[in-house]
C-alpha cells in the first residue's frame, strides 16, 4: 500500500463492503431515530404526530429507567468481575500439565456453545428451582431452607448464569495469553527469588493485561445487550429487579406497544454503548501501546 | 565463595537419559565453560546446577553444603539466559532492581548497587527505558546487571552471546572476561562455539551426548585431546583425520594433524596435492587440498599472502611433533 495507485485500487476494492456496511447500519439507525420523535403507539393507530423530545423525557424520567441503568451496570460489572477473575484462575489451572488436558480443555469451552435461552432454562429448572432443582435438593439434604433463587436473589442468579456462559471465553483467551508467556522470564524471576505470588503479580499479570482488556471490551459489548437469559427466567422481575436497559426497551415497544418510546430507549442505549466503547477504546489503546 | 561440586549427577527426561551420571568440580573463582554441539545437554546441566531442573540421581554441593534439593533462589547463583529473559513491562532500572526488591534489601543499598552496576555496564543513560527500546547488546548488559546486583556465589550463563551479531559478540566476550577478572567470582558459561570457549575459559568441559569427554585448560585440550571427538571439536579449522595405511605407519588407527601443523611448499614435501577451494582471512589462508597419496581432502594453513590458486599442485609436510594418534575406539595413544 505504498504507491498512490495501489492506495486508490485498495479504496476501490473495499468500497462495496463499506457502502453495504453503511447501508446496513444507517437505515435502521435513521429509522430508530425518526421513530423516537413520533408518538407511535400500536394500540392507538392512525396519525403518528411529531412530538419532539417527549418520548425521551418520559423514558428518562420513568422510575424503571433508573432501576434498569443500575441493573445493567451491576450485571455487566458483576459478570466481568467473575469471568475475569475466574478466567485467570481457570487459565492458571489449565496451564498446569495434567492428564487428559485436551479433553478437559474442550469440556471447559462447552458452555460457550449452549444457546442463552437453553442455558437460562436449564439453570432455572434443573439447578435453581427450589423444589426440583439440584441446589434445592442439596440444601434439603443439608437440612437448610432452599433458596428461591429468582425471587430472593434474582439479579445475582442472572449474573451467575451469564458468568457461567462467558467464563469459557475469558478462560480461553487468557489461557492462550498465558501460554505465550516466555518460560525463561518465569525462570529468571524464580532465580531472582520471586515467590509464586510475586511471579504472578510481577510477571504473569502484566503479561495478561492486554488480553484482560480485550476480554473486558468484547464481553462488555455483548453483556450490555443481555436479553434471552432474563426473558426465560425472571421476565425482568420481581418488579424491575432484573430489568436491564435492553429488557426495558423490549417492555416499552413490545409489551406496551409504544414504538416511539422503545425507539427513544434504543437511541439512549446506543449513546450509552458508545460512551462505554470510547472509554474502553482509550483504555485498550493505552494498554496496546506498551 | 563459589565452589560447585557435582557427584554422580544424572538427568532423565521421560525415558531418555540426557545426562548419564557425571562428576564435576568447579573451583571457586574459576571461569568454567561447557562446550559441545547443540543438543548435547549443556543447558540441561546448567539448569541442574541452577536448580531449575531436579536431578534424577546424584548430588550438588555448593560451598560445602548440599544444595541438591534447595530451591533456585536460595542457591545464591545468578543466571543469564540466552533470550535474556528481561521483564518487558519494567524499565531497565526495575529489571535490575527486581532481585533486590524480592530480597527486600534496604532502599539505599538497592540504589547503591544499581548505580554501581549501571556504571560498570554503561547503562546509566538507559535506566528509564524499557527492554524493548534497547539494542541486543544493551539488553544483554541489562541481563548481566540483574545478575551482578545479587552478588551471587557464581554466575551461570547459557549461550549469552548467540543472539548478537559477530562484531558485538567479540566485544561482549571481552566485557564478560573483564567482568570475571574484576569480580573474581565463579562463572559457568555454556556455549556451542569453541572459539568462545577457547578465548574465555580457565577450564573447558567438552560435552558430547551428555558425557564429559574431557576437562582441561584451553591449551591442554588443544595440545592433547583425549579422543577424536575433542580433537575434532577444539581448534578452528577442524583437525584433519587420516585413517588407513598412513595411520598404520604411525602405529595408530587414526592420526590427526591440525591445519596449522602442515607445512606448505611449492617445491617438495611428504605429500603432493591439488589446491581446491581457498579461504583468505588476510592474516592466514586456508587451503582445501586433495592429497594424491591419501586420496582425501586435507585443510592446511598458509601465510596470509601466499600466491596459490585453484588447481595448482603443492607439496605438504606434516609436523610430526604435532601428530595426534588415536586407537580404534578413538582414544588417544600417548
Ligand atoms: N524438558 C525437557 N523434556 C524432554 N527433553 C528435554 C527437555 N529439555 C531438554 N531435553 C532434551 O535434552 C537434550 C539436551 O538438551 P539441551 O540441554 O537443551 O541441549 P544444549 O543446550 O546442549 O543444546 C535434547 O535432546 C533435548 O531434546
Ligand atoms: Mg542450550
Amino acid at each position: 500500500m505504498a504507491t498512490k495507485a495501489s492506495r486508490t485500487a485498495a479504496r476501490m476494492m473495499i468500497s462495496p463492503a463499506v457502502v453495504l456496511l453503511l447501508g446496513w447500519m444507517l437505515v435502521p439507525l435513521s429509522l430508530t431515530i425518526y421513530f423516537s420523535f413520533l408518538r407511535y403507539n400500536l394500540i392507538t393507530p392512525g396519525t403518528n404526530p411529531f412530538v419532539g423530545w417527549e418520548n425521551y423525557y418520559w423514558f428518562l424520567t420513568d422510575p424503571s429507567f433508573k432501576a434498569a441503568m443500575i441493573n445493567t451496570l451491576v450485571l455487566v460489572g458483576g459478570v466481568l468481575l467473575i469471568t475475569v477473575v475466574g478466567g485467570i484462575l481457570m487459565a492458571l489451572l489449565l496451564d498446569q500439565p495434567m492428564w487428559g488436558q485436551g479433553i478437559i480443555r474442550i469440556m471447559v469451552i462447552a458452555p460457550f456453545f449452549v444457546m442463552p435461552t437453553v442455558s437460562g432454562l436449564i439453570w432455572k429448572n434443573m439447578f435453581m428451582n427450589p423444589v426440583n432443582g439440584i441446589f434445592g435438593h442439596i440444601a434439603q439434604g443439608l437440612g437448610v431452607e432452599p433458596i428461591s433463587f429468582f425471587s430472593q436473589i434474582p439479579l445475582l442468579s442472572i449474573i451467575f448464569i451469564v458468568s457461567w456462559q462467558w467464563l469459557p471465553f475469558a478462560t480461553l483467551i487468557l489461557l492462550t495469553a498465558l501460554q505465550s508467556l516466555d518460560q525463561e522470564q518465569l525462570e529468571a524471576a524464580e532465580m531472582d527469588g520471586a515467590s509464586w505470588i510475586s511471579r504472578f503479580f510481577y510477571i504473569m499479570l502484566p503479561h495478561l493485561a492486554r488480553s484482560i482488556t480485550v476480554v473486558i471490551l468484547i464481553q462488555t459489548i455483548f453483556l450490555l445487550s443481555i436479553f434471552a437469559e432474563i426473558l426465560v427466567t425472571t421476565n425482568g422481575g420481581p418488579g424491575t429487579s432484573t430489568t436491564n436497559l435492553t429488557y426495558l426497551i423490549y417492555v416499552a415497544s413490545l409489551l406496551q406497544f409504544d414504538v416511539g418510546m422503545g425507539s427513544a430507549g434504543g437511541v439512549i442505549a446506543i449513546i450509552l454503548a458508545n460512551i462505554v466503547a470510547i472509554f474502553l477504546m482509550r483504555m485498550i489503546g493505552k494498554n496496546l501501546d506498551a | 565463595m563459589g565452589r560447585i561440586q557435582l557427584s554422580q549427577v544424572s538427568k532423565v527426561f521421560g525415558d531418555v537419559e540426557v545426562i548419564p551420571p557425571l562428576d564435576l568440580d568447579i573451583e571457586d573463582g574459576e571461569f568454567m565453560v561447557f562446550v559441545g554441539p547443540s543438543g548435547c545437554g549443556k543447558s540441561t546441566l546448567l539448569r541442574l546446577i541452577a536448580g531449575l531442573e531436579d536431578v534424577t540421581t546424584g548430588s550438588i554441593v555448593i560451598d560445602g553444603s548440599d544444595a541438591t534439593t534447595v530451591p533456585p533462589a536460595k542457591r545464591g547463583l545468578a543466571m543469564v539466559f540466552q533470550s535474556y529473559a528481561l521483564y518487558p513491562h519494567m524499565s531497565v532500572r526495575k529489571n535490575i532492581a527486581f532481585p533486590m526488591k524480592m530480597a527486600r534489601m534496604p532502599q539505599d543499598e538497592q540504589v547503591r548497587r544499581l548505580e554501581a552496576a549501571a556504571q560498570v555496564l554503561n547503562l546509566t543513560e538507559y535506566l528509564d527505558r524499557r527492554p524493548g527500546q534497547l539494542s541486543g547488546g544493551q539488553r544483554q548488559r541489562v541481563a548481566i546487571g540483574r545478575a551482578i546486583v545479587r552478588e551471587p556465589a557464581a554466575f551461570l550463563f547459557d549461550e549469552p552471546l548467540s543472539n548478537l551479531d559477530a562484531a558485538l559478540r567479540v566485544g561482549m566476550r571481552l566485557e564478560i572476561s573483564e567482568l570475571h577478572k574484576r569480580l573474581q567470582t565463579t562463572m559457568v558459561y555454556v556455549t556451542h562455539d569453541q572459539v568462545e570457549a577457547m578465548t574465555m575459559a580457565d577450564k573447558i568441559v567438552v560435552l558430547h551426548a551428555g558425557v564429559i569427554e574431557q576437562v582441561g585448560s584451553p591449551l591442554e585440550l588443544y595440545r592433547s585431546p583425549q579422543n577424536t571427538f575433542v580433537a575434532g571439536f577444539i581448534g578452528s579449522p577442524k583437525m584433519n583425520f587420516i585413517e588407513g595405511p598412513e595411520a598404520a605407519s604411525h602405529d595408530a588407527h587414526t592420526v590427526g594433524i591440525r591445519p596449522e601443523h602442515i607445512d606448505v611448499s611449492s617445491g617438495s614435501g611428504t605429500w603432493t596435492g591439488t589446491v581446491g577451494v581457498s579461504e583468505h582471512l588476510g592474516s592466514d589462508t586456508f587451503f582445501h587440498v586433495t592429497v594424491d597419496e591419501l586420496s582425501q581432502l586435507l585443510t592446511v594453513r598458509a601465510g596470509g599472502e601466499v600466491d596459490l590458486h585453484y588447481g595448482d599442485t603443492i607439496h605438504l609436510t606434516p609436523n610430526l611433533d604435532h601428530l595426534h594418534r588415536f586407537d580404534e575406539r578413538g582414544l588417544r595413544i600417548s
